[in-house]
């Protein structure tokens, strides 16, 4: 499948219209979600923390560095794909799966078009090169939802919370959540395109696919996401 | 012309195509009927190489469809047409959209001349301010005539329909197949049809092969359908209790 899925384009323009699309159907269209989920997880992170860290020993700012790095590190690179496995997931089965039980990939076929690679490149692309973006938006408004309900709630303050944010800042952490975020896009395009585009039947077949997809992605996202962090962050 | 030569196809150890020959010409419409699972699809979709027989041999105007390369079968399939059964239309894409799809892929010719030939065919196949309607929006007449619109496009050499008037009352049914007779004669292209529909075998029919089980059991033209001995033939055509009415009045009057 990859094989052909990576041949050159037939039409550079055609090409760069569909990478386009999909940046919108795939990219844009997530961001309202993933900013409210980042928003809101980010301020249940801030009090979790705080909550946890009641000893006048330790300094405040703690929980805004905890916050900062389990947002940098693990919500928003992993959470938020295993979240966008299943909107944008659901969305690549079902949108190839009905195209394929409806024969409009025959048609593809028919008029001397590579399918796979004009259905599932263009897919990949915007994926792998848009969601870092999206992952990048998450960290900053899970830190400023951190920041809001630490005031809210009383429980840090600015001063000690922008502290926090700004302490022991190690930039390879960056690195690191957008290398797997830029897998986990790969894994979100690819594993939902092979259960619709090998599905066979009819609606309920197509329905069964997108869930097989979401299940599978979200396993190997889980498994890559151990794999990944014993190689780049294990000793 | 297409010559099909001892075509084979099978599934899972199970022929479904068991040595087929065929001819199909220039300028002609050819109707290739049967019941269903008699593999009149799989022979199609041989024909279109959505399936690889076998055995046997697809010669496309002296070009060998099994001895082409990847990039050779692509630019064969440039030239051809396919209407297929449920239409095949992009859903998420506008009527124009559809019909200008393989312009946009295939030529670089700019928009206004694309749009130019559009309309050319979708007026060709009487449709007119559909342009921007979905396929959704279309009833099921309109989306077949976008479907031929979108086959003929690019003026194919060869065109192929999959039960191309399924689904559609009887009067849409003759519009559309007798559109498609109007277009082989108008572009002198190759059209071989799928059908079992014996309304089609009249209108279109110039020749006809009879599949059964996998194998070609009978051919000729309309005329010879109502006036062969092969049994299998007269049991699929008289199954229909009209026609076995109509063949009753022909032998009272004499006319069979």
């Amino acid at each position: 499948m990859l094989q052909q899925v990576f041949k050159s384009p037939q039409k550079r323009s055609i090409f760069r219209e569909l990478i386009f699309k999909e940046i919108e159907d795939l990219g844009i269209s997530s961001i309202g979600i993933v900013a409210f989920i980042s928003f809101f997880v980010g301020g249940v992170v801030v009090i979790q923390t705080a909550l946890n860290l009641e000893s006048p020993l330790t300094p405040r700012y703690l929980i805004g560095y905890a916050s900062r790095e389990s947002l940098i590190l693990e919500f928003s690179p992993t959470l938020i794909s295993i979240i966008l496995a299943g909107k944008v997931g659901s969305y690549i089965a079902s949108s190839i799966g009905t195209m394929r039980v409806t024969e409009q990939i025959d048609a593809l076929e028919v008029m001397g078009i590579n399918s796979l690679n004009h259905l599932v490149l263009p897919k990949i692309i915007a994926n792998v090169f848009f969601y870092p973006f999206v992952i990048i938006i998450s960290i900053a408004l899970g830190i400023v939802g951190g920041w809001v309900a630490g005031n809210i709630t009383g429980l840090v303050s600015s001063t000690d919370y922008l502290t926090g944010i700004r302490a022991e800042f190690e930039p390879f952490h960056i690195t690191y959540s957008l290398i797997k975020t830029s897998i986990f896009a790969f894994v979100i395009a690819t594993v939902p395109a092979y259960h619709g585009y090998y599905v066979k039947g009819g609606a309920i077949e197509v329905g069964k696919a997108s869930t097989r997809a979401v299940v599978w992605t979200s396993i190997v996202i889980i498994v890559l996401n151990y794999i990944l962090t014993q190689m780049l962050l294990g000793k | 012309m297409i010559e099909v030569t001892d075509l084979y196809k099978e599934f899972d150890g199970t022929p479904v195509l068991k040595g087929i020959n065929a001819t199909f010409e220039k300028g002609k419409t050819s109707l290739v009927i049967g019941q269903s699972g008699s593999g009149k699809t799989v022979f199609l979709k041989c024909l279109l190489g959505l399936l690889i027989p076998e055995k046997g041999d697809i010669c496309y105007d002296g070009r060998h469809y099994g001895e082409m390369t990847e990039d050779e079968k692509r630019n064969l399939r440039k030239e051809i047409g396919m209407v297929f059964q449920g239409s095949a239309l992009f859903d998420s894409s506008s009527v124009e959209e559809n019909v200008m799809f393989p312009l946009k892929m295939f030529t670089n010719q700019p928009y206004n001349q694309m749009l130019e030939r559009v309309n050319f065919v979708l007026h060709r196949v009487n449709l007119e301010n559909v342009n921007d309607k979905y396929p959704a929006e279309l009833s099921g007449g309109m989306q077949k005539r976008v479907a031929i619109a979108r086959a003929i496009v690019m003026n194919p050499k060869y065109l192929f329909c999959d039960e191309p008037n399924s689904g559609l009352d009887p009067k849409t049914a003759i519009l559309i197949d007798n559109l498609i007779q109007e277009i082989t004669d108008e572009y002198k292209i190759i059209t071989v049809i799928n059908s079992h529909d014996m309304n089609s075998v009249m209108e279109i029919g110039e020749k006809i092969i009879f599949l059964k089980d996998g194998v070609k059991e009978w051919e000729g033209t309309s005329d010879d359908v109502f006036r062969t001995d092969n049994k299998a033939i007269t049991d699929f055509v008289y199954s229909s209790n009209l026609f076995k009415k109509v063949k009753e009045a022909q032998l009272k009057e004499g006319g069979l």
